[in-house]
């Protein structure tokens, strides 16, 4: 169930000047200090190591990686609850390094999350209705008749109904599928243009998933919002974004359109976790799956060169273990960080 | 609300439990009666009073209940005044116009050994001519004893135990046994029976009167016996609740939702803050507790606000302040946390919105366990002679006790109401928290 | 299929008593399984899978009640065994289970050679070095390096953790091994490469399994069979090809269609409603309400017909 709207392909390769893209991630650099007993410095985790790209209103793109690759800390990086040590995230124009205080919270307002435990994500002692005003009493609702009618309103876009039935309930009461729900009504009760989820889906039942993804991009179309998924599972990102990013080892190493990547899967790691990731097929019994070997690499001490090289099957000695490969564009809109394209 | 119900309903699941909530709620109401029906002024003055207070009570004796447990009966005391149950009067005139007062004070003797002294108070008013007393005792044996007769002034007090003429009149027994017993017994076997003691009083003016009152100093004394300085020891038991209860209760308050606060805080901002805070409660924890309050007693205050203001001060920064920040640890990364600070809440919001209602349910058991030890402490300082010098309370009780080597001259009661009063407290205390614990924490449950 | 049957379970029963009355986890289900085959169980979270897993290795808790039925592994009935019989001579011995977040479950302060070897030491009268080697030679088997063998479970990641679990379940060589949820915490990958483990020991030691899981795509790696449970009953059961080419009952169908597929664009469904409550479970077919092909028949419970060696509980088939 791809988009139907054929939106302008909005990848850069380089870094862009400060337009007014609506959101632009430059050479994003996010480094983790370990420390050693006492006073020493073990170094570095690398756990986003030099990220671009933008995204306009409208467009929903889906971050897809294993776990450990960094696609978590980007997202927090994004909500602002990180800092990075180089580069910056441009909100309309505006880096976000560069926020006051206040600036930062107005940023907050405009950034839903929403996040993968539903039931860790409510705060357990405070009923729905208080879970929904919180947000609105910091940014500022003082009247109480003007914060039930916007979590009204809300609940209704999120097909909660009877909403007075759900409000004194607590979030135990409430079914796995409710609960995100309330999740993502929470998300989007300050009204942001700018959706961020967090596996939204994956402590649901498969039953359930379906209707989630629906609504969020239910949400998407009306509204108009971006939004950023992350997520280890390529099977459903499909059906709900328009572009995909595979991240490994703190970078993204490709980049394309839904239905590109699937139809033309460049990046060796790509490769590798399409043909990890199963449909239901009685076939699959017959044969072994083709996985590289080894574990993605420490991002204390990432290797030298492409951060794949040591466990890829197509490996250029002399080349992949020495110098980390640029962005080529083999297909027009689609960006891989591979020495394999380095001729297109 | 609901919530309240609930844990009362869990609590209903372990007698213990129940045990423990009814002790609780004895001790909590009966420390407002306390304070309501003896007021804070009328009881320091009370326990301060002299001899016109405790005059008449007999000295270190215990309570009267001791004589369910023994077959020889010890003397009850007894304070008989006009107008009371068993006090007679009867007023003539003679035909040349005397007035003559005769008080009869009967009472029922029924004891195996003697009393510690008869007393007779008189009081009376008069221009210049004193009244003229005598009195008779009438013994339920027939004997008639004319105890003696004599003027008296505006008040005069007759303890027939320093008679020297009673005294040989009753053939050089002492009055408090002579009377008492037969003529010429030697076995000193005290006569059972009714006792009549007819005091006749003369005045010699118009307006003059006498008044007269009776004691008799027994061997027991009312519920809970008396002190050195025949202080009747019901007020210290008394007063000891509301003042251990307030003392318990304010300090473990205290102590838990400071503690409680600061390693919050302490948690949430991490870093050099949290750091402080540790090192200061390592510190603390090294200090000797009791030593510093003993010095504090010593040197500065024995006031009891003071001594609980320092008590909770150390307290704080105790072994607690480590465990609820582990707990902090934990919830601080919560998933709902991160959703807080990603819609833009402020620290002060967070910590006390969203850390610590948290961890509230963990607060409580530990609260109600605390207070015993709070309790037994202020009886430790008083024990050790830190404790509050005006308040009547337990510590003290045991305090004097020791002072006048209790145990060694058998005033065993002295010691043992106090004592089974704070194991009472602590007892009670104990289970309900113990059971509050096994509520909250879930893992225990089932034990 | 004139495979020789490794289990039959025949009205397998587990209640559990809870304040609110009994629930129904289990209620009488009915299958069977050749050996050296793997039957993949499949359903929504609470209908049932986990407490049929327990009910097998009769790793009761507290407040089980009812239980009851026929297990048949190699025709001796495990049911009618008493506890400690059960325990010296299937559990771990026959049949063995690797739990569901095993990789947490490890025990945190032994080593991982002490863990995998010590289900040996219990069963058997083997001598620790005997164990260990064996230990040893399952750790090889599963893909764990021989030097983390001294290692805490701790010092491991998710998937290596998961492999120990795994390594636990085998070192008696036992002929069947239940896996609960296997991968559903691990990433693509390591999820690959646990099923190829899986396939591998299926082939090596001809072992048999029971996998329980909810992700159907997965599963299909190693399925012969697939059971589908609902509310605590069988609803299907069949062999996987012609499960997942043409499902029978309407649940599964629905559960099918709502499955996203990397490799094709069909539309996806969904399954609205929520499954009933084990306590008191409504009468009649238990799916009815959420059946987009219930008829008035369906009010009564349904009988399972097998139709050319599948068995469905619909009345759409009789």
């Amino acid at each position: 169930m791809a988009s139907k709207k054929q939106t302008k392909v909005n990848i850069q390769s380089v870094q862009t000047e400060l337009s007014d893209t609506f959101l632009s991630i430059q050479d994003l650099h996010v480094w983790f200090e370990l420390r050693k007993f006492g006073f020493g410095r073990a170094g570095y985790v690398h756990a986003v190591d030099g990220v671009s790209f933008d995204l306009d209103r409208g467009e929903a793109l889906a971050i897809v990686g294993e776990s450990g690759c960094g696609k978590t800390t980007l997202m927090k990086t994004i909500l602002g609850l990180y800092m990075p040590v180089k580069g910056d995230v441009v909100y309309k124009g505006n880096r976000l390094s560069e926020y006051s205080n206040a600036e930062m919270r107005w940023y907050r307002s405009q950034v839903g999350f929403v996040q993968q435990d539903p039931y860790g994500a409510l705060p357990p002692f405070m009923n729905v209705q208080r879970i929904l005003e919180e947000p609105l009493i910091i940014n500022g609702v003082k009247d109480k008749k003007e914060r039930l009618e916007r979590i009204h309103r809300v609940f209704e876009e999120v097909k909660m109904t009877p909403v007075e039935e759900f409000l004194p309930k607590f979030p135990h009461m409430l079914s796995g599928g409710q609960q995100q729900r309330v999740v993502i009504a929470r998300a989007m009760i300050l009204n942001p243009k700018l959706l961020v989820a967090d596996e939204p889906v994956s402590m649901l039942d498969a039953s359930v998933r379906v209707e989630i993804l629906n609504l969020l991009r239910g949400l998407q179309e009306k509204h108009h919002l971006a939004v950023i998924y992350i997520t280890h599972d390529l099977s459903t990102v499909r059906y709900f974004s328009e572009y995909i990013f595979v991240m490994y080892a703190g970078e993204i190493i490709e980049k394309a359109t839904g239905d590109d990547l699937l139809k033309n899967p460049c990046h060796p790691y790509t490769l590798a976790l399409l043909s990890a990731t199963s449909d239901p097929d009685a076939k699959n019994v017959e044969k072994f799956q083709d996985v590289p070997p080894g574990e993605p690499p420490s991002l204390v001490k990432p290797p030298e060169g492409c951060r794949f090289h040591p466990r890829c099957k197509k490996m250029i000695p002399g080349l992949c273990d020495v110098k980390r490969p640029p962005e080529f564009q083999p297909i027009k809109g689609h960006l891989v960080s591979c020495w394999l394209f380095k001729d297109a | 609300m609901k919530k309240f119900i609930n844990t009362l309903r869990e609590i209903w699941k372990y007698p213990s439990a129940v045990f423990g909530m009814i002790i609780v709620l004895a001790l909590l109401v009966a420390a407002v009666v306390v304070v309501v029906k003896i007021p804070y002024s009328e009881a320091i003055d009370t326990w301060r009073g002299g001899e016109e207070v405790y005059g008449k009570n007999p000295r270190n004796v215990p309570p009267t209940w001791y004589n369910w447990f023994r077959k020889d009966k010890l003397v009850e005391s007894l304070d008989m005044n006009e107008g009371d149950e068993g006090v007679t009067i009867e007023e003539i005139v003679t035909e040349g116009g005397t007035p003559i007062k005769t008080t009869t004070f009967e009472f029922d003797f029924q004891y195996d050994t003697f009393p510690q002294d008869l007393v007779f108070y008189f009081t009376s008013t008069f221009d210049t001519k004193q009244p003229f007393v005598s009195v008779k005792i009438f013994t339920p044996d027939e004997r008639e004893i004319k105890v003696g007769s004599f003027a008296i002034g505006a008040t005069h007090t007759y303890p027939l135990k320093q008679d020297e003429k009673l005294r040989k009149k009753l053939g050089g027994v002492v009055p408090n046994i002579g009377i008492f017993i037969q003529e010429n017994d030697e076995t000193q076997t005290p006569v059972k029976g009714i006792y009549r003691l007819v005091v006749e009083s003369i005045t010699f003016e118009e307006g003059s009167t006498v008044q007269s009152e009776f004691v008799l100093t027994g061997q027991v004394f009312g519920w809970a016996g008396t002190d050195h300085l025949r202080r009747d020891l019901s007020l210290p038991l008394l007063w000891g609740i509301p003042v251990a209860m307030a003392f318990g209760l304010l300090a473990a308050i205290g102590t838990s939702v400071l503690t409680m606060a600061i390693a919050a805080i302490g948690t949430w901002y991490g870093g050099i803050v949290d750091g402080i805070i540790q090192r200061i409660t390592e510190i603390n924890l090294v200090l000797p507790f009791l030593s510093i309050l003993i010095m504090i007693g010593t040197f500065y205050s024995r006031s009891i606000w003071v001594i609980l203001g320092a008590t909770i001060a150390l307290s704080i920064f105790t072994g607690g302040i480590k465990s609820y920040r582990s707990m902090f640890i934990q919830v601080k990364e919560s998933t709902y946390i991160e959703a807080a600070r990603a819609y833009g809440a402020k620290n002060g919001r967070i910590i006390f919105r969203y850390l610590i209602p948290r961890v509230i349910p963990l607060l409580l058991p530990g609260l109600v366990s605390a207070v015993p030890s709070f309790v037994f402490l202020e009886a430790s300082l008083a024990l050790l002679g830190i404790g509050d010098p005006v308040l009547p309370t337990w510590g003290k009780m045991i305090n004097d006790a020791y002072a006048n080597a209790a145990i060694y001259r058998g005033w065993y009661y002295w010691i043992l109401e106090p004592a089974v009063l704070l194991m009472i407290t602590g007892l009670g205390f104990a289970s309900l928290g113990f059971a509050l614990d096994r509520i909250f924490n879930p893992r225990l449950r089932g034990m | 299929m004139a495979e020789k049957t490794l289990l039959r379970v025949e009205d397998l029963k587990l209640y559990f008593q809870t304040s609110h009355g009994d629930v129904q986890a289990v209620d009488g289900v009915n299958f069977s399984l050749p050996e050296n085959k793997a039957v993949v169980v499949i359903g929504e979270s609470g209908c049932g899978k986990t407490s049929m897993a327990k009910a097998l290795l009769r790793l009761l808790p507290r407040n089980a009640g009812t239980y009851s039925g026929k297990v048949l592994l190699n025709g001796v009935d495990i049911m009618a065994m008493d506890d400690e019989q059960y325990r010296k001579d299937v559990r771990w011995v026959k049949m063995s289970m690797v739990p569901q977040a095993a990789m947490n479950s490890l025990n945190p302060v032994m080593r991982v050679k002490d863990q995998v070897s010590e289900p040996m030491i219990v069963h058997s009268a083997v001598s620790k070095e005997f164990a260990l080697e064996q230990a040893r030679i399952m750790f090889q088997r599963v893909g764990v390096p021989v030097d983390f063998l001294n290692r805490y479970a701790f010092e491991l990641s998710g998937g290596m953790r998961q492999r120990v679990a795994i390594a636990m379940s085998l070192v008696t060589v036992p002929e069947l091994v239940i896996l609960d949820e296997p991968t559903s915490a691990l990433d693509v990958l390591t999820q690959a490469n646990i099923m190829n483990l899986l396939k591998g020991i299926k082939k090596e030691f001809a072992t048999s399994f029971i996998l329980i899981t909810h992700d159907v795509a997965t599963a299909s790696e190693i399925a012969d069979y697939v059971e589908v449970m609902y509310a605590g009953q069988i609803v299907e059961f069949g062999d996987a090809y012609r499960f997942f080419t043409e499902p029978l009952h309407p649940y599964s169908e629905k559960l099918m269609a709502s499955i996203p597929r990397l490799r094709s664009t069909s539309k996806l469904d969904f399954i609205t409603g929520q499954p009933p409550s084990l306590i008191n479970p409504p009468t009649g077919c238990r799916f009815a309400d959420r059946c987009h092909k219930r008829f008035a028949k369906c009010s009564e419970e349904p009988p399972t017909v097998n139709i050319d060696g599948r068995s469905v509980k619909c009345w759409l088939y009789q």
